[in-house]
């Protein structure tokens, strides 16, 4: 594997580790972007309201079963090859854990917090943005990185159907029978996944308030 | 739908070796898992590495962990343990942090009391412990499962069998239908096998139902 990975002539040109690597981070980001547009408004929206509550539930739960094998298949036979069924399965994986979270997020901050809010005369979107969307961040942070997680994996099986990423030298590697380049790919993707992880942990420490934090690490209100 | 009746053999053939990859893990982990739960729950240094061991081992994508298996273990890429490894290790990764809180969940006062009834150690665990454990452990239990059979279908990618069979065959012919029928049986598998669970749980904690 080593003798692979350390080739230098596997580091440049259009299929080299390099690019590889920044397609699939691409692949990583662009869907994280779509899935959170889609699923931090809806759950907010839902916690919120109390409203539909079981239904967000249910949904993430139902989605959660989907094999993204299948899904990422049956767009491509529909729409055909591209990035476009990669974004469909990858979005369609991580949109149910920031859902969730979020839900969870909003639905657990205090009625006292939420009541006081109110009370100095904040408008309802006032209440979700300022006060529970920011209260609700550790929770909506959790969804978001364990969706990270899964879709830094997932991306990997996109290259099944000719797309680009890291999964590249995992299929490639399979088709020409050489271990050292399928291993390079399923090391570097967990390795990605770590970075990431890190990335978004140190995000997360920038972006939620400090009172927030849990007993021991910077005090709690 | 027409295809799974039209083909109702294969896709029964499909469906037993599919149950059978992702039921056999969950088997295994839960088991290894146990022991494991039980030292994390009750020493913070043995919680202190499993823990985030167990973080470390998730992050590693399974398409990953299926092809690096054979070279690990020394086998044919195409032999099934080469998916049931991989979902051994998800499990036990997942269970073990679910056992460990259920255990630590018990109350105090309850094992105090057993103890003092004379229980010893392994007595108490099967009898005490253990069974007011279970429905947060079973709750744990569902989640692997329900991941472990989306999971299996991965393992077609590199030939193995499954559901995961008929999204690759359906992909290579151009045949929507067969990745349907794929599909539909994941998904009907995951909630089956999640209810079945469910109940289960119900049976043996039938103390978790007194007093609603």
């Amino acid at each position: 594997m080593f003798g692979w990975l350390f080739d230098p002539a596997n580091w440049s040109g259009t299929t080299g580790i390099p690019v590889r690597l920044l397609e699939h981070a691409l692949y990583t980001f662009a869907t994280l972007l779509i899935a959170a547009a889609i699923a931090i408004p809806l759950g907010a929206f839902v916690g919120h309201t109390g409203k539909g509550g079981f239904l967000i539930v249910g949904l993430s739960n139902a989605l959660r079963a989907l094999p993204t094998t299948a899904v990422l298949i049956l767009v491509v036979l529909w729409a055909g090859l591209g990035d476009f069924p990669v974004y469909v399965a990858l979005v369609l994986l991580a949109v149910p854990p920031i859902m969730a979270g979020t839900y969870a997020g909003v639905r657990a901050v205090e009625p006292v917090i939420v009541d006081a809010a109110r009370g100095v005369g904040m408008r309802e979107s006032g209440v979700l943005l300022q006060v529970e969307i920011p209260n609700a961040l550790p929770l909506i942070y959790g969804g978001f990185r364990g969706a990270a997680l899964q879709v830094v994996a997932t991306a990997t099986i996109a290259a099944y159907t000719g797309a680009g990423g890291l999964g590249r030298l995992v299929f490639d590697g399979l088709a020409l029978q050489e271990f050292g380049q399928m291993l390079a790919g399923a090391v570097l993707v967990a390795l990605l996944a770590v970075l990431v992880d890190l990335a978004f942990a140190g995000l997360q420490r920038l972006t939620v308030s400090p009172g927030l934090r849990p007993v021991g690490t910077g005090g709690k209100r | 739908m027409t295809w799974i009746l039209e083909n109702w053999e294969r896709f029964w053939e499909v469906t037993a070796v599919h149950l059978r990859l992702s039921v056999v893990p969950v088997l295994a982990g839960f088991a290894l898992a146990i022991p494991l739960g039980w030292w994390a729950s009750r020493s913070p240094k043995a919680r202190a590495v499993l823990f985030p061991l167990a973080n470390v081992l998730f992050t590693i994508p399974s398409i990953a962990l299926i092809v690096i298996t054979p070279v690990l273990i020394g086998v044919r890429i195409l032999d099934e343990i080469n998916v049931i490894v991989p979902l051994v290790v998800y499990t036990v990764a997942l269970m073990v942090r679910s056992v460990a809180d259920a255990l630590s969940a018990v109350p105090g006062h309850v094992t105090a009391a057993a103890t003092a009834m004379g229980y010893r150690p392994l007595r108490r665990f099967l009898t005490v412990d253990f069974p007011l454990a279970l429905p947060v452990t079973i709750a744990g239990l569902r989640v692997a499962t329900v991941s472990n059979i989306s999971m299996v279908s991965v393992g077609a990618l590199v030939g193995l069998g499954g559901y995961g069979q008929l999204f690759t065959e359906g992909y290579q012919t151009d045949h929507t239908e067969k990745v349907l029928a794929g599909l539909i049986g994941t998904v009907v598998l995951a909630v089956l096998a999640d209810g079945v669970l469910l109940l289960l749980g119900r049976v043996l904690t039938p103390w978790a139902r007194v007093g609603r």
